[in-house]
């Protein structure tokens, strides 16, 4: 068995686990296996979607006492459900949690663990990946030698594909309740918006911004394409109030959106390294001679200050936000 | 109060990779090699809780001799004690196996390290080494405050953060946003030319996986300027997101 470990938000499928499942019945299907999808958590009411993305069986670990993500109760319970139905893949999102909880149950079964992986494939039965190294300066592929192999699939790359599976639901044992460490509080940042790892357009500025004050005209166009805002390594160390949450490069968050555009971004190793892998890349920057030109679908060569508000004005004309 | 941090020894972010001859492996030349950027933060922190809890802080790392480097420059920093781990291991359960069978029976109340080694990028040799030695994990973490036994981390998550608590002793991994690390002193550095590495041979666990190709990165198809006043560029723009990109 393929199993998947799935996560729900708001009693919903959470994209990431969507894309992870599809994957996962690709990978089944490529090598006669079964694909389970996993469920821990106080309810796993909405769980029975996971059919809809191919999965043969639906299990859920589930009690009132994980309510709250404990690392170690939940890659226990991982951990268990793939000895109890003999899975020899175990996948998940590469999400804050996935990444949180797939290598600690990696490590419990003794397996080999592939994170953030882009391609997937079954080779002489067992699991090969390929995955970014060093940021996305050159790409890996990792064969395993372990009779259990873990990954965690990165959001946005892998497609959710909707395909009938029978989702016959099974509920398995639950972990003890005494936990090493557990979530007690969330903190959300308050704007609602996605996180920029899963985020379908980007938004980004760079030094050529000048200050935080005029990272305003960013969330301007944001809001007109639907998009997150982010920004360089420059744009946060330059004491601007930029949050380092919002740093998109090596050293901050690794992302492959559909569409990134690049404001006043000169093109940095480290923050090439952390976007290449989107699909689109728009730059917008006065100078010509900018590296982010070299990797630009479309190039602008302007005054960021003029380009992006008529980009907004545009966008909010042709009601691109809704689309 | 006993620290552990596990340092890592990365290429620089501004280093250009390529790829060995071997086809698996990055060519080292012309690579500088730094300390992993986010391994300053969790060093930073140890070394703030020496100086408000005395506390001592033990780096160790694994590699071979160029690895010493990472370490006097964390003795430097202000750590007590550095050992190397005498290894070529690169599969991050080897790593992992390694350097809880090492941590096991000395007593550290934190073991701390980046949230990733810029490099590998699999951001799992902390939370193996948590299971590995059955103690508790916060990965990621921008705040931390140690109690009694107890500790309480806030680490990013999708949109915000999530507080954790839990019980000591604990693996800690740092996220950018938990301190801003300090830069060795003169009598730091002087100190640290004094110091020993401890060296430690034969930790060398089988591996789980392998690379066994490597790549770089695909090229980007060729692309294409826009040219007019600043409204006619936005409009051209557009129109090409929307109708060859079909983006919108």
């Amino acid at each position: 068995m393929i199993l998947v470990f799935c996560e729900l938000k708001d009693g919903k499928l959470r994209k990431p686990s969507a894309e992870a499942l599809s994957e996962g019945r690709r990978l089944a299907d490529a090598s006669g296996k079964s694909l389970g999808a996993l469920f821990v958590g106080a309810s796993n009411a909405g769980a029975t979607d996971a059919a809809n993305y191919g999965a043969d069986v639906i299990l859920t670990c589930e009690a009132p006492h994980l309510a709250s993500y404990s690392s170690d109760a939940f890659a226990h319970a991982i951990a268990d459900a793939v000895k109890t139905k003999g899975a020899t893949v175990l996948l998940g999102g590469a999400t804050a949690m996935g990444k949180d909880a797939l290598p600690r149950a990696a490590a419990r079964l003794g397996a080999g663990y592939a994170g953030d992986v882009t391609g997937l494939s079954m080779v002489d039965g067992k699991l090969q990946a390929v995955r970014p190294v060093y940021a996305g300066k050159a790409f890996a592929t990792t064969a395993f030698t372990s009779n259990i192999q873990v990954a965690t699939t990165r959001p946005n790359v892998f497609t959710a594909t909707e395909k009938a599976g029978a989702g016959a639901m099974e509920s398995l044992p639950s972990p003890a309740g005494d936990f090493l460490a557990i979530v007690k509080e969330i903190l959300a940042k308050g704007s609602g918006k996605a996180d920029l790892t899963e985020a379908n357009i980007i938004v980004s500025g760079g030094r050529g911004m000048k200050n935080g004050e005029n990272f305003a005209i960013l969330e301007e166009l944001a809001d007109a394409l639907g998009a997150v805002v982010g920004a360089s390594r420059a744009a946060v160390d330059a004491g601007w109030g930029i949050s380092h949450g919002m740093q998109v490069g090596q050293t901050g968050k690794v992302v492959s959106p559909t569409l990134y555009i690049a404001c006043g971004i000169s093109g940095a190793i480290q923050h090439i390294a952390g976007m290449s892998g989107s699909k689109y890349i728009v730059a917008i920057n006065k100078d010509p001679e900018a590296p982010i030109f070299k990797l630009a679908s479309y190039g602008i060569v302007g005054d960021l200050f003029e380009v992006v508000p008529e980009l907004t004005k545009a966008a909010k004309a042709m009601g691109l936000a809704a689309q | 109060m006993k620290i552990l941090v596990a340092l890592k020894q990365v290429p620089d972010t501004e280093t250009r990779i390529k790829v060995a001859a071997d086809g698996k492996s990055i060519d080292p030349a012309d690579v500088k090699w730094i300390t992993s950027p986010y391994d300053e933060y969790a060093l930073e922190e140890a070394i703030r809780l020496k100086e408000s809890k005395a506390a001592e802080v033990t780096v160790v790392s694994l590699g071979g001799d160029s690895v010493k480097d990472v370490l006097r420059n964390a003795l430097a920093l202000g750590a007590d004690n550095a050992v190397l781990l005498k290894s070529d291991a690169s599969d991050p359960l080897a790593i992992a196996t390694a350097l809880a069978a090492w941590a096991k029976d000395k007593n550290f109340d934190l073991i701390m390290a980046g949230n990733k080694g810029i490099g590998g990028d699999n951001a799992s040799v902390g939370p193996m080494v948590a299971e590995l030695l059955g103690i508790a994990q916060a990965n990621v973490v921008v705040k931390l405050e140690i109690g009694d036994g107890t500790f309480r981390a806030e680490r990013e998550i999708e949109g915000g953060t999530e507080v954790i608590e839990g019980k000591l002793p604990a693996v800690i991994t740092a996220q950018k946003g938990l301190n801003e690390p300090r830069y060795a002193s003169l009598k730091g550095i002087m100190g640290a030319k004094k110091k020993t590495i401890e060296e430690i041979d034969g930790a060398a666990p089988s591996g789980s996986t392998s690379i066994v190709g490597m790549v770089m990165p695909p090229a980007r198809p060729e692309g294409r300027k826009l040219d007019g006043d600043p409204a006619q560029q936005a409009a051209a723009l557009l129109s090409a997101l929307t109708d060859e990109a079909k983006i919108f």
